[in-house]
Order: C-alpha cells, then sequence, then structure tokens
C-alpha cells in the first residue's frame, strides 16, 4: 500500500515536472480551464450580488404586512385603518411608548439613469416618523433629515451613484411639485440606498393617494414573537393581509432575477464546461501519446498500471485546479463590487447592486474545473495504462 | 485515390484529435446560438417598435393613471390617427413563478394598433361577443395548454372585481399568432369595458395610450403638441415613440444583457482561436506528407487546395451541425420561464454564424495550407 502510493506521488511529480516541455498545449488547456470558470463566476456574482442585496435588507425581527394576495408593493393597498388595526396587535416593539409600526408608500418616478440618459424607475417611499425607529440600518451621511410636511426628500448613496439629479442641494420636479433633496443615507448596503424617501403625508396627496399605503412594517418584540403576531392579524375578520417576515419577503424579491442569472448561467457553464473538457482531453492525449516510451519503460521496471492512471488524471487534476483559481481570481477581481442597477420586475422599479465574488462562488469555480479536469484526465489515463509495454518501448 | 479520399485518409490518421475538435467546433456554435438569441432577449424588441407608434404615458411616471377622457383628446391632436388605452392588471396565474403580461383593452382598437397580432375573424367575432372574453398568444397558450372555451381564473394584486374575492374569470374565445418571429406572443389580453365595469376603484382612469401618427417624420412634433396639451393639467403627459420606450425598458434592465453577452462573445472567440490552432498544427504535422505528394507530381495549388478543403470540411460539417443543434435548442423557447419572452434565433444572426463557420475553416486552414505549398519538396522530405 505505502509502495503503491510511493509510486502514485513519483509518477504525479515525474509528469508535472514535464509540463514545461510542452508549453503550448498546456497553456491552451489553463486558458481555456480558467475562462469556464472566470465566465461561470462573473455570470453567478450577478445573481450574488443582488440576493445579497436583498438579504442584507431583509431582519428576521421585523414582519412585512401586505394586502392578502399581493405579490409585492406595488400590488398592494392598505388603508389607514388597516395600519390602524396592525398597530393594534400583540407583539410589537415599542420605542419611545409608541408601536414601532411603518405603514409606507411606494411609487416610482422617472429619473434618467446616469449611463444611458433615459428614464427609469426610481422608487420614492413615502414614510412616517416611526420608519427610522423599524428601519434601524438607515442612516443619515449627508445634509440633514427632511422636515415633516415639507416638499423635502432624502436619497439612498447607491441611488445617487446610479440616476441623476438627485445629489444633495438639487430639486426634483414631479408633476406640478418641487422637491428639495435635502440629505443622503445609507442603509448597510440594502435596498433603502436604492430609494428616495419623503413625508408619506406630503405624497398622499401628490400622488393622488388619499389616506392609503402600500406596505406596514412592523418591528416585532423579538423574531420569536413573529407568529403570535401574525396569527392575530390572520385572525382579525376586519383585516385581509398577507404577513411575511421582512427576510422572507425580500428573498422572494430576488426570485425572478435568481431564475434569470442562474438559468443562462447553467446554459452557459455546461456549455463552455464541456468546450474546456475536450481542451483538456486533446492536452492529455497529446501528453499521454508523446510520452507513450517513458510510460512502458516505467511500466517494465514494475510500475503498476493503477499509479500510472492515477498520477495522469493528478497532472490534469493539478492543471485544472491552477486554471481554476487563475479563473476565479481574474473574475473576483474583475466582477466583485461591481457597481450596477437593473430592474426588479417585482416592485417594478430599479435596484441598485454591486456584483458580488464571495467565498462560496470562489469554491464553486474551482470545484467546477476539477470536475472539468478529472473528466478530461480520465480517458488519457485509461489509454497510458492499457499501452501494450512492448510494442511501446519498441517504438 | 481521388482528393476526397485523400482527405478522408488524412481525417482517419487522427480520429480521436479530429472527434475533440470537431465537438469543440459544435459546442462553439451552440453557445453561439445561445448568444444570439440572448442578446435578441436583452433587446426587448426595440428593433420592431413600430414606427408610426408613440406611446403616451404620466409624466411622472408610467405607474401614474390618466383619465379615459384624454382618449378622444388626443385623437383630436393634429397628426393623431387613432389612440387606445392600455393598463397593466399584473394579476397573477395559478402561481406568481407563472409571469403573464395582462392588459385590458379595447379589442378592436388594440387589434388595428398592433396588426403584427394575427387573430382570425371568427375568434374575432367572438371576442366582440364575449364581454368576459380573453385571447392569448401561441406561446402561453402552448405553455398553459389552453384551448378555446377554457375558463382561465386570474388572481388578482390590485385590481380586485366588485362581486368581492380577488378572482377575475375569463371566456379563453381566441389565439393570436406573430406576424413577425420578433412579435410578442406571450400577451393575455381582456377587454377594458369589462374591466372598467367590475373593478372596484379606479373608474375613469386607464395606465396610459397606445397611439398612432400618420407620419412617423413628424412624431417629435405630435410628442409635443399632445404633451402641451395637457401641461397644466393634474395629470400631464410624456409622449415618446414605441422604439424610445422599448429602449428606456432595455436601458432599465440594464447591462446585465450586455455584460453576458459580451463574456458570451468573448468565450465564444477563444474556442475558435482553440480551435484553429488545433486545426493549424494538425497541418503542421503532415508536413513530410505533403513532400511526398508534390514529390509524385501534385501542384502547388493542388495543395493548397486539398489543405484548404480539409478545414473547411471539418468546420463546415461541425459548425453546420452545431448551428442546427443550436437553433433546435434555442426554439424549444425562453429558457427562464417567461422572463425573456421573445427569446428566438435571429435569420439574420444564422448568417452571420455560417460567415463565422467559413471563415473558421479559411483562416485556420489557410496559414498551413501556404506554408504547406510553399514548402520545397527537398526540404519536407528531409524534415521527417
Amino acid at each position: 500500500m505505502l509502495r503503491w502510493l510511493s509510486q502514485i506521488g513519483t509518477l504525479t511529480i515525474f509528469n508535472l515536472k514535464t509540463l514545461p516541455q510542452r508549453p503550448g498545449s498546456v497553456a491552451a488547456s489553463l486558458v481555456g480551464m480558467a475562462g469556464v470558470v472566470a465566465v461561470l463566476v462573473g455570470v453567478l456574482s450577478i445573481q450574488q450580488g443582488f440576493t445579497r442585496t436583498m438579504a442584507v435588507t431583509g431582519s428576521p425581527d421585523t414582519a412585512f404586512v401586505l394586502r392578502g394576495g399581493a405579490d409585492g408593493e406595488m400590488m398592494s393597498i392598505l388603508t389607514r385603518d388597516d395600519a390602524r388595526l396592525i398597530a393594534e396587535a400583540p407583539g410589537i416593539a415599542r420605542g419611545a411608548g409608541d408601536p414601532l409600526v411603518s405603514p409606507e408608500l411606494f411609487v416610482v418616478i422617472g429619473q434618467p439613469k446616469k449611463t444611458t440618459g433615459t428614464d427609469a424607475n426610481v422608487p420614492l417611499r413615502g414614510v412616517v416618523p416611526a420608519a427610522f425607529g423599524v428601519h434601524e440600518k438607515v442612516k443619515i451621511v449627508e445634509g440633514r433629515p427632511f422636515v415633516w410636511g415639507r416638499n423635502e426628500v432624502i436619497v439612498g448613496r447607491a441611488a445617487q451613484g446610479q440616476f441623476r439629479g438627485l445629489s444633495v442641494g438639487s430639486t426634483l420636479h414631479l408633476g406640478q411639485n418641487l422637491w428639495q433633496v435635502v440629505g443622503a443615507f445609507t442603509a448597510e448596503g440594502g435596498l433603502p440606498e436604492s430609494e428616495i424617501w419623503a413625508d408619506a403625508a406630503v405624497l398622499q396627496p401628490a400622488y393622488r393617494r388619499g389616506t392609503t399605503y402600500q406596505s406596514v412594517k412592523v418591528k416585532l418584540a423579538s423574531a420569536g414573537s413573529f407568529k403570535q403576531f401574525k396569527d392575530a392579524l390572520t385572525a382579525n375578520p376586519q383585516l385581509d393581509v398577507k404577513v411575511l417576515r421582512e427576510t422572507e419577503f425580500y428573498a422572494g424579491q430576488s426570485r425572478g432575477m435568481t431564475t434569470l442569472i442562474v438559468s443562462l448561467g447553467v446554459i452557459i457553464g455546461v456549455l463552455m464546461g464541456l468546450g474546456a473538457v475536450f481542451g483538456a482531453l486533446i492536452t492529455m492525449y497529446t501528453a499521454v501519446a508523446t510520452r507513450t516510451r517513458e510510460i512502458a519503460t516505467l511500466r517494465a521496471l514494475g510500475f503498476g498500471s493503477s499509479p500510472v492512471v492515477l498520477s495522469v488524471i493528478g497532472e490534469s487534476l493539478a492543471i485544472a485546479a491552477l486554471g481554476g483559481v487563475l479563473g476565479a481570481v481574474g473574475a473576483w477581481i474583475a466582477f466583485d463590487g461591481f457597481q450596477t442597477a437593473t430592474m426588479n420586475w417585482q416592485s417594478f422599479s430599479q435596484v441598485a447592486f454591486a456584483f458580488r465574488v464571495g467565498p462560496p462562488l470562489l469554491a464553486l469555480g474551482v470545484l467546477y474545473a476539477l470536475a472539468l479536469g478529472l473528466v478530461g484526465g480520465l480517458l488519457p489515463a485509461i489509454r497510458a495504462a492499457r499501452l501494450p509495454v512492448a510494442n511501446a518501448l519498441r517504438e | 485515390m481521388t482528393r476526397l479520399g485523400l482527405m478522408a485518409s488524412a481525417f482517419r490518421r487522427h480520429r480521436l484529435r479530429l472527434l475533440l475538435t470537431a465537438m469543440s467546433i459544435v459546442v462553439a456554435f451552440l453557445l453561439f446560438s445561445y448568444l444570439v438569441a440572448i442578446r435578441k432577449a436583452f433587446q426587448m424588441g426595440v428593433d420592431v417598435a413600430g414606427a408610426d407608434r408613440m406611446m403616451v404615458r404620466h409624466s411622472v411616471s408610467i405607474i401614474q393613471s390618466l383619465p379615459t377622457s384624454y382618449e378622444a383628446e388626443i385623437e383630436r391632436v393634429p397628426g393623431v390617427v387613432d389612440a387606445t388605452p392600455l393598463s397593466w392588471f399584473g394579476g397573477i396565474y395559478q402561481d406568481p413563478k407563472n409571469f403573464i403580461a395582462q392588459f385590458p383593452v379595447k379589442p378592436e382598437e388594440y387589434l388595428a394598433m398592433y396588426p403584427e397580432f394575427r387573430l382570425s375573424p371568427e375568434q374575432k367575432a367572438a371576442w366582440l361577443r364575449t364581454r368576459t372574453g380573453a385571447i392569448v398568444g401561441r406561446t402561453i397558450a402552448d405553455k398553459y395548454h389552453w384551448k378555446i372555451g377554457d375558463r382561465i381564473p386570474i388572481q388578482a394584486t390590485v385590481w380586485r372585481p366588485k362581486g368581492g374575492g380577488a378572482t377575475w374569470e375569463f371566456e379563453l374565445v381566441g389565439i393570436y399568432d406573430g406576424a413577425e418571429k420578433e412579435t410578442d406572443t406571450t400577451q393575455f389580453l381582456f377587454r377594458q369595458d369589462f374591466f372598467e365595469e367590475n373593478k372596484q376603484f379606479g373608474q375613469g382612469r386607464i395606465g396610459w395610450y397606445a397611439i398612432r401618427i400618420k407620419d412617423p417624420a413628424r412624431a417629435a412634433e405630435v410628442a409635443k403638441a399632445i404633451d402641451q396639451q395637457f401641461v397644466n393639467s393634474p395629470a400631464a403627459t410624456k409622449t415618446e415613440t414605441e422604439g424610445a420606450m422599448a429602449q428606456s425598458f432595455a436601458d432599465q434592465v440594464g447591462n446585465i444583457g450586455a455584460i453576458v453577452t459580451a463574456i458570451l462573445g468573448a468565450v465564444f472567440f477563444i474556442i475558435l482561436v482553440v480551435v484553429g490552432n488545433t486545426m493549424a498544427q494538425g497541418v503542421r504535422e503532415r508536413t513530410q506528407e505533403i513532400g511526398v505528394l508534390k514529390a509524385v507530381g501534385f501542384t502547388n495549388g493542388e495543395v493548397l487546395a486539398l489543405v484548404l478543403g480539409e478545414s473547411m470540411l471539418l468546420a463546415g460539417v461541425a459548425g453546420g451541425f452545431g448551428l442546427a443543434v443550436g437553433w433546435l435548442l434555442v426554439s424549444q423557447g425562453d429558457p427562464t420561464n417567461g422572463f425573456l419572452p421573445i427569446f428566438f434565433f435571429p435569420p439574420e444572426d444564422l448568417v452571420l454564424g455560417i460567415a463565422l463557420v467559413l471563415g473558421l475553416g479559411l483562416f485556420s486552414g489557410l496559414l498551413p495550407a501556404l506554408q504547406a505549398m510553399r514548402l520545397r519538396t527537398v526540404d519536407a522530405l528531409r524534415r521527417g
């Protein structure tokens, strides 16, 4: 057993030492593998970034209330009475004596995108004072908060980066109203950073919404009181609402983007994987063919056939691993942190987010490369082991 | 031995390498097929937008509604032929994952506005007779196995019906086809009058108007005249061409499509270069053999034709097969369950694909073929 292992070790090192003798085919294989991994990781980093933005937005101790049947804020309507009934439910946290219940109005405005100059649906959220207690992550980083009752707005940092006319001090023309941008805020990278916030009471008449809202966010006494809160609302015959944990809601919001990117990513990844396997096969068959004599000599010296197989696979895996790491790191340098904005069809509005190449994605890329390397090495390895020793020596 | 026989024997020499090279070419052109389909899908119909169609929406954003009274006012603006209302219904069929675009429309006006939606006269008559009638595009009718006469329940999200509950039931009276491949055949259309009468609120308001103008060259002028008319009303408008609107939607989705296509394009060309290199290497390895051919009396031209023919044959067969399979796979439709409604292999890109196949064969064969042709017979024989 020990001898068997040492044979594999010796042969693999021997194989690896021959690599510099055929730089062309090794480089082609390396580049191919790195390319596949870089592309796969790159495409999936879009989905990872989008999902992460959604994930950091939700907090498990916050409940999200929509009208029954609604799939997103844009499709939901709740009245002031609904909001009052919701605030009376048990299990709600309190700040300064008042329950932390934030009814919110959600509309979009057409604002030009910096990259293209064409109008994009930028989300505009109308809030009440409790909103800042519920959304603890929101912090003013420039200017000041808006004054309640005035036509003033604060703008998320990510929105400022993607859309024109949102810097502090500028004026927004919305219909017949003028709105002053008085501050900018961050939300630890979450969704609110793509939004504009204003006083709901000022926004409602401007958008002919009467006294209605679209959603109610509720800070719970603890993550565990969700069930109590939800049961109270669903049991209330005066209410027809859908109650979700905020984390659950935002996971649902990234569903569309995940479907889109993952299904495209899988097609691209599989096709390119096939291409890379063919490349690896060509490289390894060539490697085996040029070493026919050496392999036969080794066999004649008493090396077993399984160490020969495993050493060829080992060589293929080594090339694949190196290619995979190069590709993953390349994708990380090229894509990680790339800022962009896209349409979230579930809220019919823009979401600004950054591509993200995290450790799981890097690991996935390298593992995929190893799998491809294994497939690419297996057949040539078997051929190497099957070479009839006498014939091969004669060549 | 015939020339083809010579080529065949060359192919037989490295059967495995030939197979692998051919498979790589097939994969490259499969990738190409998806690349062109995805690129088209992300354009969202910008290039097929009717030149004489415009959209009138609320100036602040498309989610704000407009009064129904605007229809007559817009139609009075000089240069406007017709205006017809549209709204976003946003209902759910069975599961929120099933993304279907639903619009309440005025059947006759809508079908006249969008002549690329082909509906048979009998089905059109049935729609005009049936207040609860709806028509759908062929793509989604096939997807959900809907037949004429089916009753289709749609769960309302915003627009609940007056009678209580959240379900609207429609009777399927027609299935339309697209005049062009680019035509969106994933829409679900029902009657505006039925919707107006039965929605719980929002009577007298619609989402936006599609208008047809007499002269596309005067689109900017007409847009200005329409917007001017409503500038001081509570619902000011923004009028733009259908193409501009489609473009702004495509821009809203943003550079994701551009990034995906750029990556795919880069990969495609890398594969081509690698494959081309392998093919060229195969020719170089046969230097001695080519020397023999020349020694037995083959002319330079014949050698060139032989080597080039070989690479063209390989690229042509494998590339053609890849394009054919790619075409077939792409024709299976949108792989993302409704997010890319326009998903097909654009015919103009098929021409590009064939050109690339030929180019691959030509360039991977040309250089080694020229080398082979210029080779002095003596040198070639000596090299072995």
